[in-house]
């Protein structure tokens, strides 16, 4: 392998590696604060992309104006399923949230196909995007270094959210224990309409920038990507906003390094994300940065 | 006043059954000749997604260990009783990019034996999964058994030489008929009704109802939950072997997370933790299915042409499950059985209310 060709897959597993950090700082989140696996976080993921293309396609809007418009509108999707589907189960069993998340992801899944059609949409891609940059004998287009660059800006304002802010000490408050938030005069629902609201911003900008990326979009194309994230976000320690992007990138990075140093194995891509999950579960179940988790018993 | 029990000698009660279980698969055989093509496939689904789903809710609903991997393992039993099954000329054909491996590729074996080893290896795996899985709890436990499932369905896509990858099986003899798929659930039914009513039933709604507790009482959690784990993949695995000798054509993709979900909702409709519901849930979904394809299909009302709309069944399924979820968790049965003293306590119950009103 030259070096060119190990460059190119480093920037392809970059720009992937930095796609799953934004999907998995969503379920990192939702699942701290809630202790729930958001299956509808994927479908999310793929309806924020179709919030874009109609933005462009349809409503002919500046890509600018489509894309925020998108990203506000996922945002309040966010909301309203967390209100609708998981809201009143909160005291219930954990297993009838995770039920209920799990028919969310094949209501919107299944919508999508009723709505927006099965056959793959192209996305609009601004040709700012596309310009050549030639980088050490390595051709790339600017989105390889968009996609890295914006993700790093999302951190840091993220971080300055939660641990800056006064929202971010309530969404911290209630992550840590329901009850006693509530007796600090921390507002639960609000500081979990919130989280639901960032995450899904979150995966509205990943989305986008997989339609610029990948240029096709499919209602299907939510399921995989938002379970390989969550396993990023276990791998990285759950709840650890961090940890979801260490995650994240070791897992894009790891998956376009196997295929081009082993393509005998490209076959097993889909497996790999999954193999790992299994083997940090058993090696390491707080994840690379998890704290210690307390049983109740 | 409490009603008189009429005693009825047991063996009087064994040959009720018997008579009644001859007279049932005498009139399934009977009707496999005689009823419409339609109407005896759906039933053959129904009688398979009743043992399929049986298995799903004692992993699922009577232990509690909320397993997604139910695709995977009926994966396993379709691919191990079609190849077994599939006479070696068919194979030869099928095999056309890779030959079969060697034993596989001579032998062919009866329908039974097959179904047999289907519960078998699929039994195994479901061991090899399980093992490590059942560490996990909750959402852990369904998300690795998710990813052991879509291990299993990418491993069956890459070993060409065993399972014609992508391209799948075809020409699979149709062998499965009603007395085959209605033997099937009623073999599931027994073995839970009576695994039940065991200490290892006990055990495993121990395990549900409390960890810890069920622990602390002496309850081998690894034992019992493996238990569990393999059973429901026996079962899953010898549905799967049913189904793919109906269909007569499998391949990987089939078995993706959507099924699973299938199954997933008929077990929650009809309650998690009820044998009954789950025998009515899993036989009205299915029948649902088949009746709801109305909804994808192009047609005319009032002079207005409505094209189909493909997805439009399972977004039906998804808000029923979400309503069911939402307002109904215990689902249809909850964790009750239906049962016939049941129904007399209701009446007599029903009956003194009246006359305590009269009176």
């Amino acid at each position: 392998m030259t070096l060119e060709i190990f460059l190119q897959n480093a920037a392809n597993g970059i720009t992937l590696g930095s796609l799953y950090a934004l999907l998995a700082i969503g379920y990192t989140m939702v699942y701290g604060i809630l202790r729930l696996i958001n299956f509808a976080h994927g479908e999310i993921f793929m309806i924020s992309t179709y919030f874009a293309f109609y933005g462009t396609a349809i409503f002919a809007l500046p890509w600018q104006v489509s894309f925020v418009a998108a990203i506000i509108l996922t945002a309040l999707l966010g909301v309203v399923i967390e209100r609708a589907a998981y809201r009143p189960l909160r005291d219930a069993p954990r297993i009838s949230a995770l039920i209920s998340a799990i028919g969310v992801s094949f209501l919107m899944a299944n919508l999508g196909l009723v709505i927006f059609g099965g056959r793959p949409k192209t996305f609009y891609r601004p040709p700012i995007f596309q310009a050549p940059i030639e980088l050490g004998g390595v051709r790339v287009v600017a989105l390889f270094f968009v996609i890295p660059l914006l993700t790093a800006v999302l951190l840091v304002a993220l971080n300055y959210i939660v641990y800056r802010t006064k929202t971010g000490l309530a969404m911290r408050a209630a992550q840590w224990d329901f009850d006693t938030a509530r007796l600090m005069g921390v507002d639960v629902d609000r500081a979990i309409s919130i989280t639901f609201a960032i995450g899904s911003a979150l995966a509205a900008v990943g989305g986008i920038m997989w339609g610029l990326r990948f240029a096709e979009i499919n209602p299907n194309m939510g399921l995989f990507p938002g379970l390989k994230c969550f396993i990023a976000a276990v791998f990285g320690g759950i709840g650890n906003i961090s940890g979801a992007v260490l995650g994240g990138f070791i897992l894009g990075f790891g998956e376009i390094m196997l295929v081009a140093f082993l393509p005998g194995l490209a076959g097993y891509r889909d497996a790999f994300a999954f193999i790992v999950l299994i083997l940090i579960l058993l090696v390491r179940p707080t994840g690379l940065l998890g704290d210690k988790q307390r049983v109740k018993v | 006043m409490m009603a008189q029990q009429r005693v009825v000698h047991p063996a009087l009660k064994i040959a009720a059954v018997c008579g009644a279980l001859v007279l049932f698969f005498l009139l399934l055989s009977w009707g496999q000749e005689h009823w419409d093509a339609y109407t005896v496939r759906i039933l053959n689904l129904c009688g398979i997604y009743i043992g399929i789903t049986l298995g799903l809710n004692l992993c699922n609903g009577f232990t509690g260990q909320f397993s997604l991997g139910i695709a995977g393992f009926m994966a396993v039993g379709a691919y191990t009783t079609a190849l077994l099954t599939m006479s070696p000329a068919i194979k030869q054909a099928v095999f056309f990019i890779e030959p079969l491996i060697y034993p596989l590729n001579s032998v062919q074996w009866g329908f039974l034996p097959s179904l047999l080893m289907a519960a078998v290896v699929s039994g195994i795996v479901g061991f090899l999964v399980g093992a490590p899985a059942i560490r996990f709890r909750g959402d852990y436990l369904a998300i690795t058994t998710l990813g052991f499932a879509e291990i299993i369905r990418v491993v069956f896509t890459n070993i060409v030489p065993i399972t014609n990858g992508a391209l799948g099986l075809k020409g699979i003899p149709p062998h499965t008929n009603l007395v085959w798929s209605w033997g099937f659930a009623l073999v599931c039914i027994a073995v839970m009704v009576r695994l039940m009513r065991t200490t290892y039933g006990r055990a495993l709604k121990a395990i549900r109802d409390d960890e810890v507790a069920a622990e602390a009482m002496g309850v081998n959690l690894f034992f019992h939950k493996n238990l569990a784990f393999v059973v429901s993949a026996m079962m899953a695995g010898v549905g799967g072997g049913l189904l793919g000798n109906l269909i007569t054509t499998i391949d990987p993709n089939m078995f993706r997370f959507p099924l699973t979900f299938t199954v997933l909702m008929m077990a929650v409709l009809g309650g998690l933790g009820s044998i009954t519901g789950t025998v009515i849930s899993a036989a009205a979904v299915t029948v649902a299915m088949e009746a709801f394809r109305v909804l994808e299909e192009p047609r005319v009302i009032l002079g207005l042409a409505i094209p189909g709309v493909p997805g439009m069944r399972m977004v039906v399924f998804s808000v029923a499950l979400m309503i069911v979820i939402l307002f109904y968790p215990k689902g249809f049965m909850g964790d009750r059985e239906f049962s016939l003293d049941r129904v007399k306590r209701f009446a007599a119950g029903v009956r003194r209310a009246n006359t305590s009103k009269q009176g």
